[in-house]
Formats: C-alpha cells, sequence, structure tokens
C-alpha cells in the first residue's frame, strides 16, 4: 500500500462539536488509523503541521487574529483544505454577534454583568485580537470542499474522509446532506 | 506560595514559554510562563484567549429558543447547556414541577451524557499521560498510541461512549445538538423499542465502568507523581440533594472548605448571587469566581468530580457508593486535594452515571407520554445543574414580549478558573522552577490542566479586548475587515506584541 495519507485537524471559532461528530464514527475510528496518520489535532500534542499533510478539516468560523493565522496555515500546508460545519461555513451560532458591536458584547460580560467584581474589559497582550466579527473560512482561504450541519454527522464525516484518504472525490449522498 | 506566581514583578526582564494551543483539552487556551535566566518561574498563566458573547446576542431572541441556541456554546457537554437552559425556561413558564416522566427523561438524557463525556476524557484524552509518562514521546502520548499498545482499552472507551451518545440519541434525536427540553418539559416520550435497544448493553456497560474504575486507580497507584503533583487545598462546591446525597440533575448548593467543614449548604440556587459573585482579571476572558463571604482572594474552590466526592453524603447506586467510600478512605475521611484524583472520581461518576442508567430504564415512568406542564408566567429564570466537569449556572430575565433581555453563564470551567491556575503555578514550581525546559516537563503543565477536564470551549461565551488593528485579506488578495487602533491608542500588529507592562 502506498504511504498513509496526514490528516490535520483544528477548531477555530467553534464549540468542538464537529470534532466530537468525528469521533462519533465510534470503532471506524480504528480503521480511519489503519488508513491515515494525524498531524495536528487537538486529539494529540502535535502544536504546528509539521511538512505537508493531505488533508486538513477545520471547524469553526473566524473570530480573532489567531484563528485567522491558524486558517493560513493550513491552507499553506494542507492539500485539501475541508470547511467542516455550520460555523466553518457560515460563521453560524457565534456569528449572531455580527449585528452588534464588539464594544456592547465586551461590556454585557465584563461590566454589565452579575455579581461581576473588578469590572474591566480584559486587554492584556496574550489575548488575541478579536475581529469586529465573525466570518466562514471561504472569505479569507480558498476552501476545498464543505460539509454542513451542526455538526455534521457522523456518517456524513466518516463518508468524506473514507473517499478522501482513499483518493475519491467525495459527494454527499441527499440522506446525508443536513444542515441543523 | 503558588499565589505569588500569578504577576512577576518585572515582567519585562524575563523569558516568555507559551504553550499553545492547550491540546487534548477541550477548547482554546494557552498556557505562558515567564522565567529568568536561571529558568526560575517568576510567573504562570492560564488565559482563556477567545471571546463569543452569547451573553449579549442572546439578547432580543425568544426565550423558548435558548436551549437549543445555548448548547452550541460546547459541542463536547451540549447536554449540559440544553437542561440548565431547560430548567431555566421552565421557570420562566412557571413549571416548578416538571411530570415525572419528563422529569426522569431529563435525568436519563444528563446521565447518558455523563457517561460519554467522562468516558470521552479518561481514555481519549487523558489516559495516554498515565498510560505512558508525562513526558513520554508526543507522538505516542495520545489516543492513537492507545489503540496500538492497549487496544482493549482504547476499544472500551469508544465503546463506552458510544453507549453514552446512544442514550441522548434516543432522547433528543440526535447526538450532538439534539432537541429534547421545551418549556415545562420535554418533546418526545422515550419508545418501548428505544428502551429495550438500550436496557439489553446496561449490565456489559456498568461492568466496564466498574473496571474503568479499576484501571484509573491502578494507573495512579503506580503513578509517581500522584501524591505529590498539582496537591493543593482549596474549597469545594457541588449540588447536593436533600438527604446529602450527589444529584446531578436538581438540588441546593453546598460548599465545603479545604478542612471539609461547610461553608454553606442547601443553598437555593437560584439566589446564587447572594453566595459567588466573579472577579475579572485583565489577561484572561475566563472571569474568576469566588465565594463572597471568602473574598476573591481565599474565595475560590473547585467544582466537578473531585468536589462532588469530597462534598456529598453518599452516593445512591451500590457499586460507586462503594468505590466513593474507598476514595474518602484514601483520604483519612478528610478531602482529598490530589489533582490526579480528578480521574478517579470521575470514572466513580462514570460508574454511577451508568448504574443510574439501568435503574431510570426499569422504571416504568420512562415510557409516560405526559411530557408538559406549566403554571403561571414569570420574567426571570435560573437553572442550575451538576454538568461532568462541575457546577452549571444559567440565568435569563425576559420582557413582556417573551424576549431575552439579559443573560448570565458562569459554566462548570469558568468555576474552576483559579483552581486550574493554581494548579499550573503549583506545578510550575515543583517541577519545572529551574530546569531547561522540555516538551516533556511542559507536558506537565497540561497534564495538571487536563485533570480537571476543562471545556475551554463553554469558558469562552464571553467576549473580549477591543481591537487594535487587524486585517482581514481574502482568498484573492483583498481587504475585507480592518479594524484600527483601540481606545487606548496603543498599536498592536496581528500577532501580539509582549509589553508585560500592562498587567494587571
Ligand atoms: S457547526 Fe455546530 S457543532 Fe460544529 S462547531 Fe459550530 S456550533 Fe459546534
Amino acid at each position: 500500500m502506498a504511504s498513509k495519507r496526514k490528516i490535520a485537524t483544528c477548531s477555530l471559532a467553534g464549540c468542538f462539536g464537529c470534532h466530537m461528530s468525528l469521533l462519533d464514527i465510534d470503532e471506524r475510528l480504528l480503521e480511519l488509523l489503519e488508513l491515515a496518520d494525524f498531524d495536528r489535532s487537538p486529539i494529540n500534542d502535535i502544536k504546528e503541521i509539521k511538512g505537508i499533510v493531505d488533508i486538513g478539516l477545520v471547524e469553526g468560523g473566524l473570530c480573532n487574529a489567531e484563528t485567522v493565522r491558524v486558517l493560513q496555515h493550513f491552507r499553506e500546508h494542507c492539500r485539501v483544505l475541508v470547511s467542516v460545519g455550520e460555523c466553518a461555513l457560515t460563521g453560524g451560532i457565534p456569528s449572531m454577534r455580527n449585528h452588534l458591536s464588539l464594544k456592547s458584547c465586551l461590556e454585557e460580560s465584563y461590566i454589565r454583568g452579575v455579581g461581576v467584581e473588578n469590572a474591566h474589559i480584559p486587554d492584556d497582550p496574550e489575548l488575541p485580537l478579536l475581529l469586529d466579527k465573525v466570518y466562514p473560512l471561504h472569505e479569507v482561504v480558498k476552501v476545498d470542499y464543505y460539509v454542513p450541519g451542526c455538526p455534521p454527522s457522523a456518517d456524513a464525516l466518516w463518508h468524506v474522509l473514507s473517499a478522501l484518504v482513499t483518493g475519491r472525490d467525495p459527494h454527499l449522498p441527499p440522506a446525508l446532506l443536513k444542515y441543523d | 506560595m503558588t499565589r505569588l506566581l500569578e504577576t512577576a514583578a518585572h515582567p519585562r526582564t524575563l523569558r516568555r514559554v507559551a504553550i499553545e494551543p492547550l491540546t487534548r483539552v477541550e477548547g482554546h487556551g494557552k498556557v505562558t510562563l515567564l522565567l529568568d535566566d536561571q529558568n526560575r518561574v517568576h510567573q504562570a498563566r492560564l488565559h482563556i484567549v477567545e471571546f463569543r458573547g452569547f451573553e449579549k446576542f442572546i439578547q432580543g431572541r425568544p426565550y423558548w429558543e435558548v436551549p437549543v441556541l445555548v448548547q452550541r456554546l460546547c459541542g463536547i457537554c451540549p447536554v449540559s447547556h440544553h437542561l440548565a437552559a431547560g430548567k431555566a425556561v421552565d421557570m420562566l413558564v412557571g413549571a416548578r414541577q416538571i411530570t415525572p416522566t419528563a422529569e426522569k427523561l431529563r435525568r436519563l438524557l444528563h446521565k447518558g451524557q455523563m457517561l460519554q463525556s467522562h468516558a470521552l476524557h479518561f481514555f481519549h484524552l487523558a489516559s495516554p499521560d498515565l498510560l505512558f509518562g508525562f513526558d513520554s514521546e508526543p507522538e505516542r502520548r495520545n489516543i492513537i498510541g492507545v489503540v496500538r499498545e492497549h487496544p482493549e482499552l482504547a476499544v472500551r472507551g469508544v465503546m463506552l461512549r458510544k453507549y453514552g451518545q446512544e442514550v441522548i440519541k434516543a432522547i433528543a434525536g440526535k447526538r450532538i445538538h439534539g432537541t429534547a427540553c421545551v418549556p415545562g418539559g420535554m418533546n418526545k416520550a422515550l419508545t418501548v423499542d428505544e428502551r429495550d435497544v438500550l436496557r439489553r448493553e446496561t449490565t456489559q456497560i456498568i461492568r466496564w465502568c466498574q473496571e474503568a474504575v479499576r484501571v484509573c486507580r491502578d494507573l495512579l497507584d503506580k503513578c509517581e507523581h500522584a501524591p505529590i503533583f498539582g496537591v493543593f487545598p482549596s474549597n469545594f462546591m457541588s449540588l447536593i440533594r436533600a438527604d446529602g446525597a450527589l444529584d446531578f440533575y436538581d438540588g441546593g448548593l453546598r460548599a465545603r472548605d479545604a478542612s471539609g467543614a461547610i461553608i454553606f449548604d442547601h443553598a437555593d440556587y437560584t439566589r446564587y448571587n447572594r453566595h459567588i459573585h466573579e472577579e475579572v482579571k485583565s489577561w484572561s476572558y475566563m472571569k474568576f469566581p469566588f465565594i463572597i463571604n471568602l473574598g476573591e482572594e481565599d474565595g475560590w474552590y473547585r467544582v466537578g468530580p473531585l468536589a462532588r466526592m469530597n462534598i456529598c453524603d453518599s452516593l445512591d447506586t451500590v457499586f460507586a457508593e462503594h468505590e466513593r467510600k474507598l476514595f474518602r478512605e484514601a483520604a483519612n475521611g478528610g478531602m482529598q486535594h490530589a489533582t490526579l484524583a480528578y480521574h478517579w472520581a470521575r470514572m466513580i461518576e462514570m460508574l454511577h452515571a451508568a448504574e443510574g442508567i439501568e435503574r431510570l430504564l426499569d422504571d416504568p415512568d420512562i415510557l409516560g407520554t405526559d411530557l408538559v406542564t406549566k403554571g403561571e408566567r414569570s420574567l426571570e429564570g435560573v437553572g442550575v445543574i451538576e454538568a461532568p466537569r462541575g457546577t452549571l449556572f444559567h440565568h435569563y430575565k425576559v420582557d413582556e414580549n417573551d424576549v431575552v433581555v439579559r443573560a448570565n453563564l458562569i459554566v462548570s470551567t469558568t468555576n474552576n478558573n483559579q483552581a486550574m491556575n493554581e494548579a499550573v503555578r503549583t506545578v510550575a514550581a515543583s517541577y519545572l522552577d529551574g530546569q531547561r525546559l522540555t516538551e516533556g516537563l511542559l507536558n506537565h503543565i497540561e497534564v495538571a490542566v487536563r485533570a480537571f477536564d476543562p471545556c475551554l470551549s463553554c469558558a469562552t461565551h464571553a467576549l473580549g479586548k477591543m481591537p487594535l488593528q487587524v486585517e482581514l485579506v481574502d482568498a484573492g488578495g483583498t481587504v475585507v475587515d480592518r479594524l484600527v487602533k483601540g481606545a487606548d491608542g496603543q498599536f498592536c500588529d496581528a500577532l501580539p506584541t509582549f509589553n508585560y507592562d500592562s498587567g494587571p
């Protein structure tokens, strides 16, 4: 068999539900590990992609400078980039803040909040700069495939991944195409 | 002692080391250390670097959307947010007491989630540290390594999690982000077939959970670090049933101090604000809750499995109660303060959840069809549960048009914020201080954070710093967004520059 495919995954402004749905392939996870190796992913301790990987799965939209950096790094280092889940495709629920000013959101939590002491907005340089809106991935980089759903079902993710690791073009059958 | 490491006196003269992103935890966070020339640690902080703003953007939405909306805070424990919001919304529609079937279905749903979440954390995320050693090769130190070297254990973990997810799916329709709670009850009854499919497996699941407790205890027994690693005194808090037994779904709040003495007991959680406030620190989007009477300095506490095992008087299932007694005996009946004991407590809770699932499936009420109730409307609702990671507070105010006007969430991981920082500093002081830093040593810090099973995803529900200047460039090179200088006039490029003078 040719050398194993490499997969990298990351979560940007997402809830990790898409990653959890990937783990929901249950026993098929063992099969996947036969077919592919994991590079950077929250499930291991590889913190940056080394070299080039075949498949990059990105969950979550863009909400701060760090998420933009990670996405660009993924684009540069992944042959195929897959946008996974509503947040990555559209910004998702976090983009509900887009019609509000960032300032009003911050003040709600850190100044006006119930029982808040030492009220002020956190501003340490260690905190990445926030974008004033939440953006979907394809507004910033070229995306090769989109898998909708919040989260996409485990079957849908399995369908896409098993096609990609064996070099086929993934096409979701209508039964797996869900948006909720 | 560790408190001293929160803020260095002369940060500019120090070298910064960052562990970023934290891995094998759920969500986004990082740890930074400031070291001098002799590698002595002067500052250690766990930062939550993401901000979402749920408390704001939920305003203006009708209250019945809330349980479905807020579960998108977290894909690891969506059921927790769904239930806590569901309970708050019950209050809004005056359903003080929901029907027995609705309550039992919710409890079953909750136990399914406790099982899957605890299995995920122990087998998929934390066990590699205990199986291979804190400073073993990073390539091996993950679930894939466990699959290769301990396939039986890995398969157990996968199957336990799968079962918990199937319980959730039977009730909520989907494994992740399903819907079950409606104002005043539940939206669907459990069918006989669904019940039977789940019931068939419980004997096996309970046995596996018993073995998991044993495996975990053995690993901790063998772990040279266990007795000293991240051990520090703290207060503890959790919900408690009227008779003092542990209850994940409902009850009053109890807090104990480091010696086990009661700070408050059976406190009405709808008035949580009389007991707990939250402090803001400039370097994290996650606030720092504390018990008001004890103040910011001394009032912080731990929540989650360790706290619950320390707090409760009993567990109402046989096997888990037996294990709880062993757990308490190991601390000579006092409070268990070791960070790694979180894992042990977590596995006991997983067993407790599995036994509870079996009992609920055998209860005839679980197949009932009387699912919704209501009473007199009110404009304020508070829902509190014990989520897998600890006490979770949801609080909403609505107006006469049924629209949310205020929201306050204190998520489990936020309750552990100061404790996780203490754990980081304790470990930094005892393992890293003065050493040449290696990947393995830095992983010690992550092992300490990981033990809390922090859900940094939940913890980012609140929002962050006014941005200074960031340009967002699209695939074609066009600038689609630009942010300019903040109110303080400071300039920053896309990656933070380090100006430690702006610390607290
Ligand atoms: S798409 Fe849904 S499941 Fe995926 S990260 Fe976003 S909210 Fe979570």
